[in-house]
């Protein structure tokens, strides 16, 4: 296992490595002076050079991406153009937001998604089956900032069982987490789906595997079968499935936070996109892609805890 | 004292093309701690036979007449949950295929002590009674291969888990389904060696399923002779290797690779094929490939006892 884990922490680091240097070219090759935006139109051309050389823009190409490179890795990402703050701080005091509300989806998707399709493979072909299957695609198929809108009209505005907007009193743990409900429903729902479903599939797989009739030779209880033999090795990619789903959650984490005025990355890039805060855009995409590369290391280590098979192969 | 006695079984599945027959008026018995051996080509209906047995057909199959007896109980007409504490405990099963039989997320020791969940032993002595069982399969170092996963155990080894997991409730029958096929020769010989010798120590009765008639010819004390879901011989293994009386059973011994007495690049084969069961035929199974067919293999042929114990399900099996 430690080995597995040495293995797969490097291969994140390399995944890092290549994304900071996409991103790097991405804003290199993006027109306009990074120096004349920053300073606005009416800066003067000494002002932009001075600023243009603070900011390393004359230095060659591959000297220019070394420095961000290596000043990435020990946590410097430059200053926010706005207020001269250090972008890794500006980003780290949202950060939490964002993860709770991430942990906060996967746990409606994981709660609700693996009953649910479990229950679906278990009485396959019956009417609940069929209305897990028709629920599943419908939730798949509503957009998260729809989902957003409603629970916010419903729950809300018109019930007024839950709080609207914010994230919540600070240091009032029972209030963020009432606060998290809604947002974390809208960025989960719709991997209910997807979970019941793949759960539903790999399960009905995994039941007519081999060792499963073994399991029912053996007498094993039915409960036994289903929950220890079964659904052990079913979850397995829906773990992955996860793992890469977190990239697809972390862009519905925008559309929360900005529909339940929610502090968070997401809202900070889109503030940052609209000021044209150019510093912070980029921080804020590669800490947001730290965070998938983690999330997802940790559920290819969840995988490997749980199937030895993919422990003894690395 | 029979342990099994399986009397006219008929099993059915209902399929898209119709009704099919899988086994028609199966008829034989397991005596007492002796080793019983089915033997007939892919889909003669031993699975089938096996799933009956065990009480578990797939959802589309019924067992529509017939009995099957075992230590008095009719398991016909057995509750589910009644079968199910049968299962594992006096019936126990190995497979054929050791790379799929064990759960592959679950530790050997682990699956191990959930077979014995019934025993009402506590955790360390149902694990120390795995421990024993692995070293009764010879698996080297068995402390610690308990602890192991089933990829981590070569492919007789893992047989031999099965094994030892299947007599770990010391069964009063065990049904081996073509349990060496799936291994090499070696294998074959010293696999078949520890059945013969954990059978003796156990004193438990065996169904041995295969197609690899030298296998049953060594182990086996009866022999079921298997043909489209209907036993067409039965007999000890002398009389059915020494003096077969079903066509079937004649040709099926002509084909044995291990008879050809010359040196031949064409091995014999039967002609013909197995009639589709949707559409059983009324008379004899065998008719449409028999050599030896006449006008009144056009009716269903009776069961003649052709000998002590001997029986084959043909008119003709009196004159062969």
């Amino acid at each position: 296992m430690l080995m597995y884990s040495v293995k797969r922490l490097g291969l994140a680091v390399i995944i890092v490595s290549l994304a900071m240097l996409m991103l790097f070219s991405m804003i290199y090759l993006i027109p306009g002076d990074p120096a004349a935006v920053a300073l606005g139109p009416r800066a003067t051309e000494a002002m932009r050079e001075a600023l243009r050389i603070k900011m390393g823009l004359d230095q060659p190409v591959w000297v220019q991406f070394w420095n961000f490179f290596t000043n990435a890795w020990t946590g410097d990402l430059g200053n926010e153009v706005l207020s001269d703050r250090p972008v890794a701080e500006v980003v780290m005091e949202q950060l939490p937001y964002t993860l709770a509300l991430i942990a906060g989806g996967i746990s409606w998707s994981v709660a609700l998604g693996i009953p649910l399709g479990c229950w679906a493979a278990v009485k396959r072909g019956s009417m609940p089956d069929r209305i897990v299957g028709i629920l599943s695609v419908a939730v798949i198929a509503v957009p998260s900032f729809v989902v957003a809108i409603y629970a916010l009209l419903i729950f809300a505005v018109t019930l007024r069982w839950l709080p609207a907007i914010g994230a919540g009193e600070p240091g009032d743990l029972g209030d963020q987490l009432v606060h998290l409900i809604l947002p974390s429903l809208a960025v989960g729902l719709g991997w209910v789906g997807y979970i019941a479903r793949m759960v539903r599939a790999s399960m009905l797989e995994v039941l007519e595997a081999q060792h499963i009739r073994t399991a029912r030779a053996f007498g094993l209880p039915e409960n036994m079968i289903t929950y220890r033999y079964a659904l052990t090795i079913a979850i397995l990619p829906t773990v992955t499935l996860l793992g890469v789903g977190i990239g697809q959650m972390l862009s519905s984490a925008v559309f929360a936070e900005i529909v339940f005025a929610r502090p968070g990355v997401g809202k900070l890039v889109y503030d940052a996109i609209l000021t044209r805060n150019y510093p912070l855009v980029t921080g804020a995409v590669l800490v947001t892609t730290v965070l998938f590369v983690l999330l997802n290391l940790i559920a290819d280590l969840i995988v490997g805890a749980l199937d030895p098979r993919v422990r003894s192969r690395f | 004292m029979t342990v099994l006695t399986i009397k006219d079984l008929n099993v059915t599945f209902s399929t898209e093309g119709g009704d099919l027959r899988a086994l028609r008026d199966v008829s034989f018995e397991v005596p007492e701690r002796r080793i019983v051996g089915i033997v007939g080509e892919s889909g003669c209906g031993k699975s089938t036979l096996i799933n009956a047995i065990l009480g578990l057909l797939a959802d589309n199959g019924r067992i529509d007449g017939g009995s099957i007896l075992f230590e008095g109980q009719e398991l016909t007409a057995l509750s589910a949950p009644k079968m199910r504490d049968l299962r594992g405990q006096r019936i126990s099963t190995v497979f054929q295929d050791p790379m799929g039989a064990l759960n592959p997320v679950l530790s050997v020791g682990r699956q191990m002590q959930n077979i014995q969940y019934r025993s009402g032993l506590s955790r360390a002595e149902k694990d120390a009674r795995s421990v024993d069982m692995l070293r009764l399969v010879r698996i080297p170092d068995p402390e610690h291969a308990w602890a192991r996963y089933p990829h981590e155990f070569s492919g007789g080894m893992k047989q031999r888990i099965a094994i030892a997991m299947a007599l770990m409730m010391e069964p009063a029958l065990l049904i081996a389904d073509e349990p060496t096929t799936a291994l090499d020769a070696t294998l074959e010989v010293a696999t078949i060696e520890l059945l013969q010798d954990l059978q003796q120590q156990i004193g438990c009765s065996v169904l041995f399923i295969s197609h690899h008639l030298g296998v049953i010819a060594e182990l086996c004390d009866d022999v079921v002779v298997m043909y489209a879901g209907e036993v067409v011989e039965r007999g000890t293994t002398r009389q059915v290797f020494n003096t077969p009386r079903h066509p079937y059973s004649i040709r099926l011994l002509e084909c044995d690779p291990a008879r050809q007495a010359e040196r031949t690049r064409n091995l014999p084969t039967i002609p013909g094929e197995i009639p589709d069961l949707r559409r059983r035929p009324q008379g004899c199974i065998f008719a449409n490939r028999c050599d030896r067919k006449v006008a009144a293999c056009d009716e269903l042929p009776p069961d003649v006892a052709v000998g002590d114990g001997q029986v084959a399900r043909c008119i003709l099996a009196e004159a062969v």
